[in-house]
């Protein structure tokens, strides 16, 4: 069960940092190339940390095959355009700073320990991913297409982040979203039902083509070290 | 901003920090951003990622007034000549520390 909790934390942090870092030299400016590249930066060393309660991180991270890995559906979804990996980052950070504040204070020591380290990193997060939800929901009218359309692929996997113990995250979650949406003059995309299955290792296929570029090095050349 | 409304590139802000509570703001360096929100943010990722301030300012870069070059002469060369408004003609007693 503890090494279970540690895997679904670690998962999440290094499958969207891997996603996110995909950006490094791809972002539409320098300076969002850095935000994006931090933000993966601040993820990956998360993970490394939590995954460090359940086992060897670097091991866990590299010769893992994709069924047992335990990340939530979301951080899997593809980066598409910015407004979708902005749309995905609002989603999954506004649910990870209170479930992070919450471990902190009720958690075991090793995990509170990294939580509370981690949760400042992750309200700025939040606070980048609401900005741009407003700048891009607000913006132009090709923006807001476009963010219409990334918050619409990306809605259907949130109801996966509120199961089981996390379902008391949700009102503040829910109070988080519509002020940002309601600033940018969105609506809410139509309730669908959620896709779920990430926590059981059950994943879409996008998991495995990330897996098999992130984890080449090693499956190439076992054990290979800097 | 000044920029034409058309302008792919989103406008330059200069980035001041203040490295720690005590020490007044020093330019850092200049990012683009739409609006003051985000070079505050773009400032951050940029200039203190690895510990250098406590806090940030960014003044859009067409706020700034500078001093035309072709005018340094009389300017800055009328101080050359004027040594005594250095504090150097002071002899500073021994066992004076932190000066």
């Amino acid at each position: 069960m503890r090494s279970e909790l540690a895997l679904r934390l670690g998962d999440d942090g290094l499958i969207l940092g891997q996603n996110l870092s995909a950006w490094c030299g791809h972002a539409p400016m320098l300076e969002l190339d850095l935000s994006l590249s931090n933000i993966a930066l601040d993820l990956i060393g998360q993970a490394t940390l939590f995954l460090g309660l359940a086992g060897d991180a670097d091991d866990l991270a590299f010769r893992r095959d994709v069924l047992d890995f335990k990340n939530c559906l979301l951080v899997e979804q593809p980066n598409g355009d910015f407004a979708q990996t902005i749309a995905r980052q609002f989603l999954f950070s506004n649910w990870q700073e209170p479930m992070l504040r919450d471990l902190a204070a009720k958690g075991e020591p090793a995990f509170a320990a990294i939580a509370a380290k981690s949760v400042k990193e992750v309200a700025y997060h939040a606070r980048f991913a609401s900005e741009w939800i407003v700048r891009l929901g607000d913006g132009t009218e090709e923006s807001r297409t476009r963010l219409i359309k990334g918050l619409d692929w990306m809605w259907r996997f949130v109801d996966e982040l509120f199961e089981g113990e996390h379902a008391a995250l949700r009102p503040e979650w829910d109070a988080r979203i519509d002020s940002a949406l309601r600033e940018a003059g969105l609506e809410r995309p139509a309730a669908r039902r959620g896709i779920v299955g990430g926590r059981e290792g059950h994943h879409s296929e996008h998991l495995g083509h990330l897996l098999s570029e992130m984890q080449f090095l090693q499956r190439a050349y076992p054990g290979a070290a800097w | 901003m000044s920029k034409a409304p058309n302008s792919k590139e989103w406008p330059l802000w200069e980035v001041f920090v203040r490295a720690k509570n005590g020490l007044s703001h020093r330019h850092a360096g200049s990012v683009h951003a739409a609006d003051s929100k985000m070079a505050l943010e773009a400032a951050r990722d940029t200039y203190t990622r690895r510990m250098e301030g406590v806090s940030l300012w960014v003044v859009p870069s067409n706020a700034i007034t500078a001093s035309d070059p072709r005018d340094a002469d009389e300017l800055f060369a009328p101080a050359e000549d004027k040594i005594y408004r250095h504090p150097s003609f002071y002899v500073i007693p021994e066992g004076i520390k932190n000066i």
